[in-house]
C-alpha cells in the first residue's frame, strides 16, 4: 500500500515531464496532455495499491493519459471534424524519434521558455508543464494568488496556441540563445528557493532549489555537450552544498566567512567540482566558457578552502575580471569587489563600490557591501547609516536578522 | 497561419524616413518566399475618421481611436507556419523599416 504510494510519489518525480511531452507531441495541445496527465496521476493513485505497480510505470502512465485525452477529444468532438480527430487517435509519428536533440521533453521546455511569453508566465509553466508542481506550489512560492497564478499560466498556454508558438526544439543557429533563456529561467527559480523574498515567505525554499536542480539536471542530460548547462548546474550544485550552513539556529544569514564549513554537503561539493574539471578541460582546449561556468569556478575556489583564510582570492579576482568583461553589470562588479577587499584592503574595495553608486543605489546588497567595508575601516557611523540603508532594501527575513545584528555590534 | 504585422512608429521620436527602398527589397523576398499576403503604408493619423454608428445617428470624429505618441504607420499580413517565423522575419522587419514591429495572430 504505502509502497504503491511512493511509486507514484517517484513516477510523478520522473515520469510527469515526459508523459506531458508525449501528449504534446501527439495532440499538439498542452490544455489536453495536461490534463490528460493528471487524470493518469489520478488513476494510478487509485489503481497501483490494489493491482499493484505496473513493470513499467512510464509507459503505464503514457499509454493510460493517451486514452484518457483520446476519450476527451472524443467527448468535444462529437460532430465536428472527425478527420481531426481520426489523425489526432491514430498516431502516424514514429515513437521517440531517436537522439537527444528530438527528445519531447526538450521540445516542451522551448515551448515553455519561449521568448514570446513574459518572463513569468516562462518560469510558472515551465514549473507547472516540465516541474509537475501544482498551480497552488507555484503559487505559494511566489508569493502570489492561487487565482492569479491560474491566470498567468492560462493566459500563457493560450498564447501558445493562439499565436501559434511551435513544439520543437529551436534550430541550431538558434539554440545558444534560446538554450540561455531556458537557464535563466530555472537561475531564476533557483535563486527564488536560495534567498526567498518577502515577509511571509520561508527564507529559504528548499523546494525550489531542489526543483531547479533537478531540472538543470534534465537538460544535462538532454544536452550534456552545452558548457553552459553544465556550468550553471556546477553552481547550483556548489551553492545548494552549503545550504546546511547558511542559516543559524536562530534564523539568521549566515555569510560565507562565518559558515561551518564542516557542515557543508561533501558530495554536492564533489560533484560540483567535477562539474566544474570537466569545463576547465574544455576551457583549457579552447572553448571560452560562458557567465555561469566562471561563477561556478568562483564557487569552486571558495568550496575548496577548508578555512576562510586559505581562500585563493587571487584566483577569485581573476575569475571575477573574465566575469566583468562578459558581462559588465554592475552587480558583477560589486562581488568583484568584495574579493578586492581581500587582497588589496577595504580602501581600495569602498573606492570601487562608491563608484557603482549611481546604478545600484536602491540594492540592499550594495548598501551592505558598503557597510560592511566602512565597519572594517573603523567608520563606525558611516557604516550604521549604510546598515541601515541595506534593512530598508532587503526583502529575505534571514538577511534582515543578519544585518540587524551586524549594525547593532556598531553600538 | 496568418499574422498581422503591425509596424509602430512614435511621434516623439520618429524612425529615419529613407527606408522605402529597403522595405522594397524586404517585401520582393517575402514574396519570393511565399510569407507576402499584404503590405501597405498608412497616412498619417491626422487623416483618420472614427464612425460610430451604434446610437441613434452615426457621428464622425476626426482623427484615430487612441491619442497616443506611438501609433499604426503600416501593416503586414504574413503567411508563415509558426511564430518562430514570423518572429525571425519581424526581427529582420524591425531593421528595414527602423521602426518597432507588432506581431499578432488571426484568429
Amino acid at each position: 500500500m504505502t509502497d504503491a504510494r511512493e511509486a507514484v510519489t517517484r513516477a510523478h518525480r520522473e515520469e510527469w515531464a515526459r508523459v506531458v511531452a508525449a501528449l504534446t507531441r501527439r495532440f499538439g495541445d498542452l490544455d489536453i496532455a495536461e490534463e490528460a496527465a493528471a487524470e493518469a496521476f489520478a488513476t494510478a493513485v487509485e489503481r497501483w495499491p490494489a493491482d499493484g505497480v505496473p513493470p513499467n510505470p512510464g509507459a503505464w502512465l503514457t499509454t493510460t493519459a493517451t486514452r484518457k485525452a483520446i476519450d476527451r477529444i472524443r467527448r468535444e468532438n462529437k460532430r465536428d471534424d472527425k478527420q481531426k480527430e481520426a489523425r489526432m487517435v491514430h498516431d502516424d509519428e514514429p515513437p521517440g524519434t531517436l537522439g537527444v536533440i528530438d527528445d519531447d521533453r526538450l521540445r516542451l521546455i522551448f515551448t515553455c521558455c519561449h521568448p514570446a511569453l513574459a518572463v513569468e508566465a516562462r518560469v510558472a509553466l515551465t514549473l507547472r508543464m516540465v516541474g509537475g508542481l501544482t498551480v497552488r506550489e507555484i503559487a505559494r512560492a511566489f508569493l502570489v494568488a492561487e487565482t492569479a497564478m491560474e491566470r498567468r499560466i492560462t493566459r500563457a498556454k493560450a498564447k501558445i496556441k493562439a499565436a501559434r508558438i511551435p513544439y520543437r526544439v529551436p534550430s541550431a543557429e538558434d539554440l545558444p540563445a534560446r538554450v540561455s533563456g531556458v537557464l535563466a529561467v530555472l537561475f531564476l527559480v533557483f535563486n527564488e528557493g536560495y534567498l526567498a523574498t518577502g515577509s511571509a515567505a520561508d527564507p529559504v525554499r528548499d523546494d525550489l532549489t531542489a526543483e531547479a536542480i533537478r531540472l538543470t539536471r534534465l537538460i544535462r542530460a538532454l544536452l550534456p555537450d552545452d558548457g553552459e548547462v553544465t556550468g550553471l548546474l556546477a553552481l547550483m550544485l556548489l551553492i545548494e552544498a552549503r545550504r546546511p550552513a547558511r542559516m543559524s539556529a536562530g534564523g539568521e544569514l549566515v555569510p560565507l566567512h562565518e559558515q561551518d564549513r564542516g557542515a557543508w554537503d561533501a558530495a554536492l561539493i564533489a560533484e560540483g567540482h567535477r562539474l566544474v574539471r570537466e569545463r576547465l578541460a574544455a576551457a583549457a582546449a579552447g572553448v571560452a566558457p560562458g557567465r555561469y561556468q566562471i561563477l561556478a569556478a568562483i564557487n569552486a575556489v571558495h568550496t575548496s578552502a577548508r578555512d576562510i583564510r586559505d581562500t585563493d582570492w587571487s584566483q577569485i579576482l581573476a575569475l571575477y575580471d573574465q566575469l566583468v568583461r562578459l558581462d559588465p553589470s554592475p552587480i558583477i562588479a560589486l562581488n568583484r569587489a568584495v574579493a578586492v577587499a581581500e587582497l588589496d584592503g577595504p580602501e581600495v574595495a569602498l573606492a570601487a563600490v562608491d563608484r557603482l553608486e549611481p546604478r545600484l543605489a536602491g540594492y540592499h546588497a550594495f548598501h551592505a557591501t558598503r557597510a560592511d567595508l566602512l565597519r572594517r575601516l573603523g567608520r563606525g557611523q558611516e557604516s550604521r547609516a549604510a546598515y541601515d540603508k541595506a534593512l530598508e532594501l532587503a526583502g529575505n527575513t534571514a538577511e534582515t536578522a543578519y544585518l540587524t545584528r551586524r549594525r547593532d555590534q556598531l553600538r | 497561419m496568418q499574422y498581422l504585422v503591425s509596424v509602430i512608429d512614435d511621434k516623439e521620436n520618429p524612425g529615419r524616413t529613407d527606408r522605402q527602398p529597403a522595405i522594397s527589397e524586404f517585401n520582393e523576398r517575402l514574396i519570393a518566399e511565399g510569407h507576402w499576403v499584404f503590405a501597405g503604408g498608412l497616412a498619417d493619423t491626422e487623416s483618420a475618421t472614427v464612425v460610430d454608428n451604434r446610437g441613434e445617428q452615426a457621428v464622425f470624429s476626426d482623427g484615430p481611436f487612441v491619442e497616443s505618441k506611438e501609433y499604426l504607420a503600416g501593416v503586414w499580413i504574413w503567411e508563415v507556419p509558426d511564430l518562430d517565423v514570423a518572429l525571425k522575419l519581424a526581427t529582420e522587419a524591425s531593421k528595414v523599416c527602423d521602426r518597432k514591429i507588432e506581431v499578432r495572430p488571426f484568429r
